[in-house]
């Protein structure tokens, strides 16, 4: 571990921590990440000298909790490069964000017979919500499938999109296989019929940098904990052209303008989407943790967890039965795998008992699952505190789990 | 016949001598490989055990003399193995042996934490449809 590394890591006291007497080997990071000490003082500094509700108070603190949670929309938006703060709606996670957004996006733009284009690799959360949009409207779900290697069949796209396609909705990074989908492809070809795209940066935004100007994408959603960030933290980034005609999601304090029994007008961007009190202390959160990632620099983080990718790959590859699945020419942050014929969980019960946490199963993306004849993966992913030393550590708990289970 | 608390014991005692996890596998791994196979027609959607992770399949019979007989599989063969476990103590008993049966060798052995609800390896499930099918044969006899 180069000093670098080892000074991001010590900022992890969880990494430290021993698992049925063995060091924990964190690779569950496409699930959540740890938590950096930076992000744990800065919410423990707003319950013990700030705490107050935000936006409404006269007093004091009130005002600096507003003042924090409005200086986190700021931070975001410089991270995501979006042309205006009023972009960043703060929601739950990503879950809340797509939910949010087919309800929405759904009642303002979209009736009977139009349709929707998601793709095979999405994970339930980029289906369901659409699927429920669908059935509210009676609209139709199209899916762009996918190669044998895992990457989209782009071209299909030009046989989807027709003159009923509302939005185009698509993950950045696949959760299974770490495909990385041609974002900017799909959004030109999208905006050449005036359609809008949405990008779940779930599994994008805590390995790479993301440009929403540059993606010229209409939304592009992310979970904070899954970037260092708090659980409870969740970005809606949109377009003010089609934020501001949208209707409100959830209806309640904070997100009004004026309210009387004869009728009610709503707030201005971002409030008309943030009803009822927002978790102000894990966006404060979100923000220190997005400080973090942006101290230590995009540049540094792909080129290290694309290092530990490569390694873990060539480590796997042709090795114990393992065969890797998916074969993206570009790949980020996940390796899932299968292990001769052993099951997915018999794998990641062995691999647990070493002190290895990975994730074993459908990863929530059963329409992939399908598409690929498999039931489930052993899924490692990377986070920006894992080292070549894990990566041999996961590699020895493979080996001891393939001669068990051979 | 072993009544379920001798068998319960059995298996402690061959447990004992391992408080290596790895061990502990080994021997599941060896138990879900040796059990008999499971009867192709019983492989249906009814019989599988939701909650689990894997697909577990249980299907229970009563033999000549009244005793409730398992059959089971998983396509997870540590799975396999746990639930071998269970056809072991279970399996051959009357239905109010196995209604009444305090499974404590599960704890005995290390295996508790596998028994919470939420665990995604369904242990509770399963334990919970054997005696279920143990309850379902001592009412149709009454």
């Amino acid at each position: 571990m180069t000093q670098e590394e080892l000074n991001i890591r010590s900022q992890f006291s969880i990494l430290y921590e021993k698992i049925y007497s063995k060091p924990l080997i964190y690779l569950d990071n496409g699930a959540t990440t740890q938590k950096p000490k930076r992000v744990l003082d800065a919410m423990q500094r707003v319950y013990e000298h700030l705490n107050s509700n935000v936006h409404r108070g006269v007093h004091y603190l009130s005002n600096q909790c507003t003042d924090l949670l409005e200086e986190a929309r700021r931070v975001v938006a410089r991270h995501l490069n979006a042309r205006e703060d009023a972009e960043i709606i703060f929601t739950r996670g990503t879950t809340e964000s797509i939910n949010l957004l087919a309800f929405s996006f759904g009642e303002t733009f979209c009736k009977s017979g139009d349709e929707i284009i998601v793709t095979e690799l999405e994970h339930h959360s980029n289906i369901v919500p659409w699927q429920m949009l669908c059935q509210r409207k009676g609209m139709t779900l199209r899916v762009i499938p996918i190669t044998d290697d895992g990457e989209l069949k782009i071209e299909e796209l030009d046989n989807l999109i027709n003159d009923k396609t509302k939005l185009i909705s698509l993950a950045h990074v696949s959760n299974v296989m770490g495909t990385v989908n041609p974002v900017k492809e799909v959004v030109a070809k999208a905006h050449a019929k005036n359609i809008p795209v949405m990008v779940d940066g779930a599994q994008s935004a805590p390995h790479m940098s993301i440009d929403v100007q540059d993606l010229d994408c209409d939304f592009l959603v992310f979970s904070g904990h899954k970037v260092y960030a708090p659980t409870g933290s969740g970005v809606l980034y949109g377009k003010r052209e089609y934020l501001d005609q949208m209707v409100p999601y959830h209806g309640g304090g904070e997100m009004i303008d004026k309210v009387s029994f004869s009728g009610t007008t709503y707030n201005v961007l971002p409030f008309k989407f943030e009803a009822g009190t927002p978790d102000y202390v894990a966006t404060i959160g979100l923000a220190e943790a997005i400080r973090f990632v942006d101290e230590i620099g995009f540049e540094f983080i792909e080129k290290h967890e694309q290092h530990l990718l490569q390694y873990t790959l060539s480590q796997l590859q042709d090795h114990y039965g393992v065969r890797i699945i998916g074969n993206p020419k570009r790949r980020s942050g996940v390796v899932s795998f299968l292990l001769g014929k052993a099951h997915p969980y018999d794998v990641g019960m062995i691999l647990d008992k070493m002190g290895v946490a990975v994730r074993t199963g459908h990863h929530c993306a059963q329409p992939l699952m399908e598409r690929l004849g498999i039931s489930g993966t052993v899924r490692a992913s990377f986070g920006v505190y894992n080292s070549e030393e894990d990566v041999d550590t996961f590699i020895r708990a493979v080996r001891q789990a393939a001669i068990m289970l051979s | 016949m072993n009544t379920i608390e001798d068998i319960q014991s059995e298996i402690v005692e061959e447990f004992s001598g391992f408080d290596d996890w790895m061990d502990k596998y080994s021997i599941l791994i060896e138990l879900g490989n040796d059990m008999p196979a499971y009867p192709e027609e019983h492989r249906t959607q009814e019989n599988i055990i939701e909650g689990c992770q894997s697909t577990v399949w249980i299907y229970a019979d009563l033999d000549a003399d009244g005793n409730v007989v398992y059959q089971a599989d998983s396509d997870a063969i540590i799975v396999k193995g746990i639930v071998g476990l269970l056809l072991r103590v279970l399996s051959g008993h009357q239905p109010q042996e196995i209604i009444n049966a305090d499974l404590h060798f599960i704890d005995d052995i290390g295996l508790k934490e596998n028994l919470t609800p939420t665990r995604s390896n369904g242990l509770l499930a399963m334990i919970k449809q054997m005696k279920y099918y143990a309850m379902a044969f001592d009412a149709k006899r009454k």
